[in-house]
């Protein structure tokens, strides 16, 4: 109402720069991504032309291709199992220790808070050499012992690995949710007769629901992401690998043999988990936006 | 009493995993990181010598250490700049004005943030392909003649990296921005356009000192994150040896198995991380409330 007193030619123009702008920006976003799917389904032959023609046909192979020859199932399978096994591990030691980091009075909580809270600084780029290093002498050390090392090359312990480099920032994000409790709700467990575990279970982490899905939203992705630990840890030529790590390969062997249609199917089933899990969440957040209006 | 038994075993039980992952794996490592600067690691076999500061001595004549972080700051530099202007402007946009489909840009916006690095590097790999590469053919379309510019080589390897993380970075930054922005009471706008202010004054003089706890904050984030997604992005995108930064450095010398060595660059460079947010941090201290 204001507004339209003053300026009343201008406004419309300004409207339409602003749109043009935020479009133009979406295209730069959508175009490269968009591609990379028409791409993915185009044959080796239609790499030499104008790149922005439309595939001839739905030329599936590629796909056929990427997940047999190039051995991204195998990378797939890894990948799924590393993400859903470090989640699952990240779940089951980070919510109980966040609960009584944040809701139990103890020696030594406070500097295992700071402990954590310095976590967060750590970044794994800079300490992946050390955990590297740490392993292979595990490894020579199990040699001796035993006559075979498992620590590198292991997608297991890539998981813990995994883990436990996320466990500072889920923590963080948990205690602050748990400190925001009352804690009438324990006393009432308490009285009850509930013991301390069980109220933990099915008191407390039921209605911590949204920040634990926050979590997995955050760790999935970027534990299926993740390519430099995986790249340090699971180094062996032919040992397995994470999709993201096979895919790199493929790149970069990619610029001497030209399988374009291969790669971009590769890059398809990278990243098409993660979009598909964001337009879900996308849709969630919406909806929790909702309910929560209502009730509030 | 027994009660008080079984407090201290559950807590003992839950906080105890986590902190001895916590210990071994983060812990433990960065303290290794500080230590092996200070010694020479054999390649094959794991004995150490302690060679004091001689790691550092070497670091900082290594030519290619210094180009190393030349490009780091120049990457600091430019990326920052150029994100943090496009960011608050989009989500100025995006908060103020009553636009069309609104959701529908945030959530366009944002998805570089969830893809891979390597994703990402395929797809800059097809936009910056010489022959037929998206880049070329769409510049070739507006100079009306054949563009032949080969994003990855020496002279531009450094464009196409910074190109790439302000593409990734846009829509991180301005959903932060988008949500301290939209906190501003909304009647603080409504009394200064009866004031008579316009857009660019209502934005400088209401919105960014409102925010500028937020952009401080940021800051620090821009400098720590752009350190470690160069490192990605060189990593995944950039042919060996082409151009370095920081920590892809440290990377390749771990690579050649000069592990003291390459730990030594690794604390130089989460010193200079340190000391350059510490800076920033000071520089921009602002009493919020008085503006």
């Amino acid at each position: 109402m204001k507004q339209q007193n003053k300026s009343i030619t201008a406004e419309p123009v300004f409207k339409a720069f602003i749109y043009v702008v935020l479009i133009t920006l979406a295209i730069l976003i959508i175009v490269p991504v968009a591609w990379v799917f028409l791409a993915s389904i185009k044959q080796n032959s239609e790499f030499y032309g104008n790149p922005w023609a439309l595939p001839a046909g739905f030329y599936w192979q590629n796909f056929v291709d990427a997940w047999n020859s190039a051995s991204m199932g195998s990378y797939m399978i890894n990948s799924v199992i590393v993400t859903a096994l470090s989640l699952a591990l990240l779940l089951v030691i980070a919510l109980p220790a966040a609960y009584c980091l944040s809701r139990f009075q103890f020696t030594g909580r406070k500097l295992l808070n700071t402990c954590f809270m310095a976590g967060l600084f750590i970044n794994v780029n800079y300490i992946v050499v050390p955990i590297f290093l740490m392993l292979k002498d595990g490894d020579v050390w199990l040699k001796n012992l035993m006559g075979s090392g498992f620590l590198l090359n292991n997608i297991f312990v890539l998981a813990v690995v995994y883990a436990s480099t996320a466990l500072p920032f889920t923590i963080y994000l948990l205690s602050g949710y748990f400190a925001t409790l009352p804690h009438d709700f324990e006393e009432a467990a308490y009285i009850d007769g509930a013991g301390y575990g069980s109220t933990m279970v099915r008191i407390i982490f039921p209605m911590a629901q949204p920040s634990i899905i926050t979590i997995i939203l955050f760790n999935f992705l970027s534990f299926w992401n993740e390519y430099i630990i995986s790249m340090t840890l699971m180094s062996s030529a032919k040992g397995q690998k994470t999709l993201p790590v096979g895919l790199l390969n493929l790149m970069q062997a990619q610029q001497s043999a030209a399988e374009y249609g291969i790669l971009y199917a590769g890059l398809v089933l990278v990243m098409l988990p993660t979009l598909i899990l964001y337009i879900c969440v996308q849709k969630k957040l919406t909806q929790g936006m909702t309910v929560g209006g209502l009730k509030g | 009493m027994r009660r008080s038994k079984d407090r201290s075993l559950f807590i003992a039980l839950c906080v105890a995993p986590a902190t001895i992952l916590f210990f071994i794996f983060m812990v433990l490592p960065t303290v290794n990181v500080f230590r092996m600067s200070l010694f020479e690691r054999g390649a094959y076999s794991p004995t150490e010598t302690f060679v004091g500061l001689n790691n550092f001595k070497v670091l900082f004549k290594d030519a290619k250490f210094i180009s190393a972080m030349q490009n780091t700051i120049l990457l600091i530099a430019t990326v920052t700049i150029i994100t943090f202007f496009f960011a608050i402007l989009f989500a100025a946009i995006l908060t103020r004005e009553k636009i069309k489909g609104q959701n529908f840009f945030r959530v366009i916006f944002y998805i570089p943030n969830i893809l891979s690095v390597v994703v990402i590097a395929g797809i800059f790999s097809a936009i910056y392909k010489p022959e037929n590469g998206m880049l070329n053919s769409v510049l070739s379309f507006l100079s009306g003649r054949d563009v032949m510019i080969l994003w990855k080589d020496q002279q531009m390897v450094i464009i196409s990296i910074i190109i790439a993380m302000v593409w990734q970075a846009i829509g991180y930054y301005m959903v932060m921005y988008m949500a301290s922005m939209s906190a501003v009471p909304v009647d603080l706008y409504e009394s200064a356009s009866l004031d008579g202010a316009g857009r660019m004054a209502q934005f400088f003089q209401i919105t960014l000192p409102l925010i500028w706890t937020n952009i401080r904050t940021t800051l620090t984030f821009f400098i720590i994150s752009t350190i470690n997604m160069a490192f990605l992005f060189v990593k995944a995108m950039v042919a060996k040896g082409m151009a370095d930064v920081g920590l892809s450095f440290m990377y390749t010398q771990k690579d050649a198995g000069l592990y003291g060595y390459a730990m030594a660059a690794g604390v130089v460079i989460f010193l200079f991380s340190f000391l350059l947010s510490a800076m920033v941090n000071k520089v921009t201290k602002r009493d919020v409330l008085e503006m």
